[in-house]
C-alpha cells in the first residue's frame, strides 16, 4: 500500500500532498545517517508515484529531460547499476556509464581527477560505485556536481537501504514492532549499515546476528556512541531468529574462507544458514528479504530464497522506483 | 667552531640534565655554554632579552623521516631540517626507509654529506636499517654502518617480524653497544587495517588494527631483548598494554627504552572521523589522520600520558613523516600513512598537555631522555653544562598562532592540525653557539 | 491579501449540474465516457460530475485521477520542487471519450501535461476538458469545451478553490497577492 494509504487508514480518498517537498536539503545522497525520518517517508511517497509509472507499458516520462547522468562504477554490478540507468532512463534522463578499475596496486588516474572530467562534461548527477569506504565523500568534498553512493566499500548503500525500508512498508504498512533480523557477514556489509541507520525511528528491533569473525570488533560500542538504541547484537542465530518478522541473509563471498575469517562453507551453512528449519523459530509470516545476488544454498537455502516468504523480486522492482524518486529529487529542478 | 658572543637574558632556564629551573643569564661564545650565571655581562656579545621566555637545551628528535635519497617530492634533508630547526630541534634521527635504504656504509655516508652540507643548522643523525633493503630477510654489516655514523638501528615503515633474525640482530647491536629501534607491529594481525580496531573503524566500514597487533609485538622484543642484553627502544608506542609492558619490564631491571609521539598524546581515532572546520559536513574520511600505529582511544592517552610522567616512557620524538598532497588527497585506503610533525610539535604539546605534563618533564621528554637513549648524553647533546655544545631552544609559551599549511617549513602538509590555534612557539634556535633560528628579532640586539 | 468570495457552495453545485448536462448533450449520452480529474482538486470535481451524470443516466461511469508532476515542462527551470503523488486510472482509456477535470484553467500548461500524461495511458477516441474555473490569461492553443464560470483576473490575484473533500468548505474567492506567483495553472 502507498504512503498515503498508511496514513489514511482507507484507499482511494482524495487526500492532499502530506508532506512538503520544502523537506528536502540534500545536494547529496551519500548514506541515510543524515537523513531524518521526515525525509525518507518523503521518498516513499514519490516513490509510490513511480511504482505506477513502472506498472504501465510505456514506462517513459519527460521529467528529466535534457538532464544527463553519469554512473561510474569502480567495483563490477550488474543490478544496481541497471537500477540506476533504468530509473534514470524512465524519467527521460540521459545517462552516460563509465567503468574504471580500481585496486590499490593500479593506482592510474586519480578518483578525483577522473571525476573532475565528468563535471567538465556538466552531468547533472554522477552515481558512484567504489570499493574504498569514503570515496563519494572525497568526490562530494572536491566536486560541484550531486553525488550519489551506489556503495561505497563495506560503508553504505544508502538506496538499498531505502528500498528495503520502502519494501518491507508496502508490505506490512506499519512497521513498529517489527523485529529485523540480518543475519550473516555484518563486517563487510554496507547493506546493514546503511539498513542501521535507516530504520531509525519507526520503532523497529533490528538485530544482527554475525559469526564472531565477521562482526566488527567496534560495533556495539558504535551502537552505543550513535545512538543506535533500535539495533542489538545477537551471536546465536536461533535467538535472533526467535519470532522474527523479517529475515534478510547477507552474502557470504567466497573470499572470506579464504582470508581465514570462517573455517568453511560447510561450518558456515551449518551454524548460520537461513533455511526453512531455522525459519520455524520466526513468526509464521515472515518475510525474507536478500540484497542480492544469492548464493543459494549457502546463506540462503534455495527453497527459502524462492519461496513464498521471499520478498527479493519485490526488492527488485521497488528499486528502481525508490532510485527513480532520488533522481527526481537531485536531479530535477534547477541545475546549480 | 663560531666566533660570535651571545649573551641570553633573564631567561627561564629548564635543563632537566642539571636540575635547573630558574631566571638566569647564559654566555655562549666559541659554539659552547661558557657560563650560567646572574647578571652576566659581555661587551662583545650579541644580546637577546629572553625575559618571559623559556630555554632549554635544543630538541633532540630520535624518530623522523626525511625522505632523501628517493622521496625528494615528500622532502628532503634540507626541508625537513629548516622545518626542525624552527621547531626546536637541533639534533634529528632521521630513519633509514629511503630509496635506497640506508642499509649500507655508502648511503650513510651520503646523508651525513648532504646534511653537512644542505642542512648545517641542525645535527642530523643517521639510523641504520636492520636488515638489507628492510627486507626483513638478511642482517645488515652493522659494524660497517656504525664506522660511517649511524647512531642505532631500526627497519622503521616496517617490524622485523622473523624473531629469529631480529634476535640476531639485538645481539650484533649489542656488541656494538648502540640500541635497536623497533617498530612494533605484528603484521598479520593489523593486515589490511586502515585505523584503529574501535567503533570509528566500525562506522566507517574500513578494517581496524587492534592494540594487540602493537602489544604482541612488544611483548616479543622484550623477551628477545632480556634474552640477548641489547639496548631495545620502541619506538611510538601507543596502546596502554604496551605501556604496561614497558613498565613491567623496566620493573624487572631491563635496559629498555621508549618514546612516543606528540599526535598519539593528543588525538583518538576520532580524529579520522570529524575535522574541526568540518562541522555540519558529511563524514570527513581525513587521511591527515591516517597514521601508523593508528590514533587510539582516550584510555590509551590516559596511559601514554601516566607513562610519561612516570618515566615508562623516556621521550617524545615526532615520527615526522612528510607526503606529498597527491599521496593524501585520495581515497583513504590507499593514501600514505603519517603525519608531518616538526611544524606543529611544540605547539601541539604545549597546547593539549598543559595541566597533564609538567613543562619540566615535557622539556626532559624532548632533551636529556632522548639523549640517555641514544647515549650521547657525555657529549653535551640534550644538557646546557658549562662546555657543552650551545644548542639551545628559546620558547614563548604564551604566543597564539594558528597552524596553516602556507606557513609550515616542511614540504609535507600532512598534518591533523591544520586550521588549529596552538598556544606556543619556539622564539629562537641556537645550534653550536650560532642563532640558526630567530623568530624574534626585536628581542635581539646587533 | 483581500479575499473575496465569488461563488458559494450552491452556486458551485448548480454549474457542476450545468456542465454535467452539457457533456451528456455533446457526447449524445453516458455511454463510453470516462473522467480523469487532474489532482488534486480535479479528482473530488470529477468525482462529483460523475456522480450526478450516473443518477440522471442510470450508468456507471469511471473516475480515475492523474498526477501531472513529472510531466510539467518546467521541471528542469524551476528552484524547488513539487511533490509527486500517484496516478490512479484503474481503467482502460483506449477508445473511450475522456473527459479531463481541474479545478482552475489559467495558462493551459497543466492541461498540455495532462495531456501528454493522459496518451501514455492509452489511446482515448476523443478527449475533453472540463473546468470549473476559467480565468484566461493562455499562453497555449488550448480551450476548455465546458466551463463552470469564466471569471476574468489580473495576473497578480489568485483563484482559490476549497472544496469539502480536500478543504472542508465549497467556495471560490479571488485573492490579490503582492509579488510573483509562481503556481502553473
Amino acid at each position: 500500500m502507498s504512503l498515503s494509504e498508511v496514513k489514511q487508514g482507507t484507499a482511494g480518498q482524495e487526500t492532499l500532498p502530506s508532506l512538503s517537498i520544502d523537506l528536502w536539503h540534500h545536494r547529496h545522497v551519500l548514506d541515510l545517517d543524515d537523513f531524518t525520518r521526515e525525509e525518507i517517508d518523503l521518498v516513499f511517497e514519490i516513490a509510490d508515484g513511480m511504482v505506477e509509472v513502472l506498472s504501465r507499458d510505456v514506462k517513459k516520462l519527460p521529467t528529466l529531460r535534457g538532464k544527463t547522468i553519469a554512473t561510474m562504477f569502480f567495483e563490477p554490478s550488474t543490478r544496481t547499476r541497471a537500477s540506476f540507468e533504468l530509473a534514470a532512463k524512465y524519467l527521460g534522463a540521459d545517462t552516460v556509464g563509465l567503468d574504471a578499475v580500481r585496486s590499490s596496486v593500479a593506482k592510474g588516474e586519480s578518483l578525483i581527477d577522473s571525476l573532475r572530467t565528468l563535471q567538465a562534461l556538466e552531468v547533472d548527477a554522477i552515481i558512484i560505485r567504489h570499493p574504498c569506504s569514503g570515496a563519494p565523500y572525497i568526490a562530494a568534498e572536491h566536486l560541484e556536481t550531486s553525488i550519489i553512493n551506489a556503495g561505497d566499500g563495506c560503508h553504505a548503500h544508502p538506496s538499498q537501504g531505502l528500498l528495503d525500508m520502502y519494501t518491507l512498508r508496502r508490505k506490512l504498512g506499519d512497521l513498529k514492532g517489527c523485529r529485523i533480523v540480518i543475519v550473516g557477514d555484518i563486517m563487510h556489509s554496507r547493506v546493514a549499515r546503511s539498513n542501521i541507520w535507516g530504520t531509525r525511528g519507526l520503532g523497529i528491533k533490528l538485530v544482527l546476528c554475525a559469526p564472531p569473525a565477521l562482526m566488527p570488533h567496534g560495533m556495539a560500542a558504535m551502537l552505543e556512541k550513535c545512538g543506535l538504541q533500535h539495533v542489538s547484537i545477537e551471536p546465536d542465530i536461533n535467538n535472533a531468529l526467535q519470532d522474527a518478522d523479517v529475515v534478510m541473509p547477507l552474502r557470504l563471498q567466497k573470499e572470506r574462507q579464504q582470508s581465514g575469517l570462517i573455517a568453511s562453507i560447510r561450518e558456515y551453512i551449518r551454524l548460520y544458514q537461513v533455511n526453512n528449519e531455522r525459519l520455524k523459530r520466526a513468526q509464521p509470516g515472515v518475510i525474507v528479504m536478500h540484497p542480492g545476488p544469492i548464493n543459494e544454498g549457502i546463506e540462503v537455502s534455495r527453497d527459502v530464497a524462492y519461496s513464498s516468504y521471499s520478498v527479493i523480486e519485490q526488492q527488485v522492482t521497488n528499486g528502481v522506483a525508490v532510485r527513480m524518486a532520488l533522481l527526481y529529487l537531485i536531479a530535477g529542478g534547477k541545475s546549480r | 667552531m663560531s666566533a660570535s658572543v651571545i649573551l641570553i637574558k633573564n631567561v627561564h632556564l629548564i635543563d632537566p640534565s642539571q636540575s635547573f629551573s630558574k631566571a638566569i643569564d647564559v654566555l655562549i661564545s666559541g659554539g659552547i655554554i661558557k657560563k650560567i650565571g646572574k647578571d652576566l655581562s659581555d661587551a662583545s656579545a650579541r644580546i637577546i632579552d629572553a625575559d618571559g621566555l623559556i630555554g632549554c637545551p635544543g630538541f633532540i628528535d630520535l624518530h623522523c623521516h626525511l625522505r632523501q635519497p628517493g622521496f625528494e617530492h615528500k622532502e628532503t634533508i634540507a626541508s625537513g631540517s629548516a622545518a626542525a630547526c624552527r621547531g626546536g630541534f637541533t639534533t634529528i634521527c632521521c630513519m633509514p626507509n629511503t630509496n635506497p635504504a640506508l642499509d649500507n656504509a655508502g648511503a650513510i655516508d651520503y646523508v651525513m654529506k648532504t646534511a653537512a652540507s644542505e642542512a648545517p643548522q641542525v645535527n642530523v643523525l643517521p639510523v641504520g636499517c636492520i636488515t638489507k633493503a628492510r627486507a626483513g630477510k638478511e642482517i645488515v654489516e652493522m659494524s660497517e654502518l656504525a664506522g660511517a655514523g649511524c647512531v642505532a638501528f631500526s627497519d622503521d615503515g616496517s617490524p622485523v617480524s622473523s624473531s629469529r633474525l631480529m634476535s640476531l640482530a639485538m645481539e650484533n647491536a649489542a656488541g656494538l653497544g648502540l640500541p635497536i629501534i623497533d617498530h612494533c607491529e605484528d603484521l598479520d594481525l593489523s593486515e589490511g587495517g586502515q585505523l584503529h580496531d574501535g567503533w570509528v573503524a566500525a562506522r566507517l566500514g574500513m578494517k581496524g588494527i587492534p592494540s594487540a597487533a602493537e602489544e604482541s609485538a612488544v611483548a616479543r622484543d622484550i623477551a628477545l631483548a632480556e634474552l640477548t642484553g641489547a639496548r631495545l627502544h620502541i619506538t611510538h608506542v601507543s596502546t596502554r598494554g604496551a605501556v604496561e609492558l614497558i613498565r613491567n619490564a623496566r620493573l624487572k631491571g631491563l635496559p629498555l627504552t621508549a618514546d612516543v609521539t606528540p599526535h598519539h598524546l593528543t588525538l583518538t581515532e576520532e580524529r579520522v572521523i570529524s575535522r574541526p572546520d568540518h562541522a555540519g559536513a558529511p563524514l570527513a574520511y581525513d587521511t591527515n589522520a591516517k597514521v601508523n600505529p593508528p590514533l587510539r582511544t582516550a584510555s590509551d592517552i590516559e596511559a601514554l600520558i601516566l607513562g610519561l610522567n612516570d618515566g615508562t616512557i623516556d621521550a617524545i620524538a615526532t615520527d615526522h613523516a612528510p607526503h606529498a598532497d597527491e599521496d593524501k588527497l585520495c581515497e583513504f585506503e590507499i593514501a600514505a600513512s603519517g603525519i608531518s610533525g616538526f611544524d606543529t610539535a611544540l605547539g601541539v604539546l604545549l597546547t593539549f598537555l598543559d595541566g597533564k605534563i609538567a613543562l619540566d618533564t615535557l622539556v626532559a621528554c624532548l632533551t636529556s631522555g632522548p639523549a640517555r637513549v641514544l647515549g650521547i648524553g657525555a657529549s653535551g647533546a640534550g644538557t646546557l653544562k658549562t662546555s657543552s655544545p650551545a644548542d639551545m631552544v628559546l620558547i614563548d609559551t604564551k604566543k597564539v598562532w594558528m597552524v596553516e599549511a602556507d606557513a609550515m617549513l616542511s614540504k609535507g602538509k600532512n598534518t591533523p592540525y591544520l586550521g588549529q590555534q596552538l598556544k606556543g612557539m619556539v622564539a629562537a634556535t641556537l645550534h653550536r653557539g650560532e642563532l640558526v633560528y630567530a623568530g624574534v628579532p626585536e628581542r635581539i640586539s646587533r | 491579501m483581500t479575499e473575496k468570495v465569488l461563488l458559494t457552495s450552491s452556486d458551485i453545485e448548480r454549474a457542476l449540474i450545468r456542465i454535467a448536462h452539457e457533456i451528456v448533450e455533446r457526447n449524445k449520452g453516458a455511454k463510453n465516457i470516462a473522467f480523469v480529474g487532474i489532482k488534486t482538486r480535479g479528482v473530488p470535481l470529477a468525482q462529483r460530475l460523475a456522480g450526478i451524470i450516473q443518477d440522471m443516466e442510470k450508468v456507471e461511469i469511471p473516475v480515475g485521477s492523474l498526477d501531472i508532476t513529472l510531466y510539467r515542462d518546467d521541471v528542469s527551470s524551476l528552484n524547488f520542487k513539487h511533490v509527486v503523488q500517484q496516478t490512479n486510472v484503474p481503467f482502460d482509456i483506449t477508445d473511450r471519450q475522456v473527459v479531463l477535470v481541474d479545478d482552475v484553467f489559467y495558462t493551459g500548461r497543466s492541461i498540455r501535461s495532462a495531456l501528454d500524461a493522459l496518451i501514455d495511458l492509452g489511446r482515448p477516441e476523443t478527449i475533453q476538458l472540463a473546468v470549473l474555473i476559467d480565468r484566461g490569461h493562455r499562453e497555449l492553443p488550448i480551450r476548455a469545451d465546458f466551463v463552470g464560470k469564466n471569471i476574468p483576473t489580473a495576473r497578480n490575484e489568485e483563484i482559490k478553490v476549497f472544496l469539502k473533500e480536500t478543504d472542508g468548505t465549497d467556495k471560490v474567492a479571488v485573492v490579490s497577492v503582492e509579488g510573483e506567483n509562481n503556481e502553473l495553472k
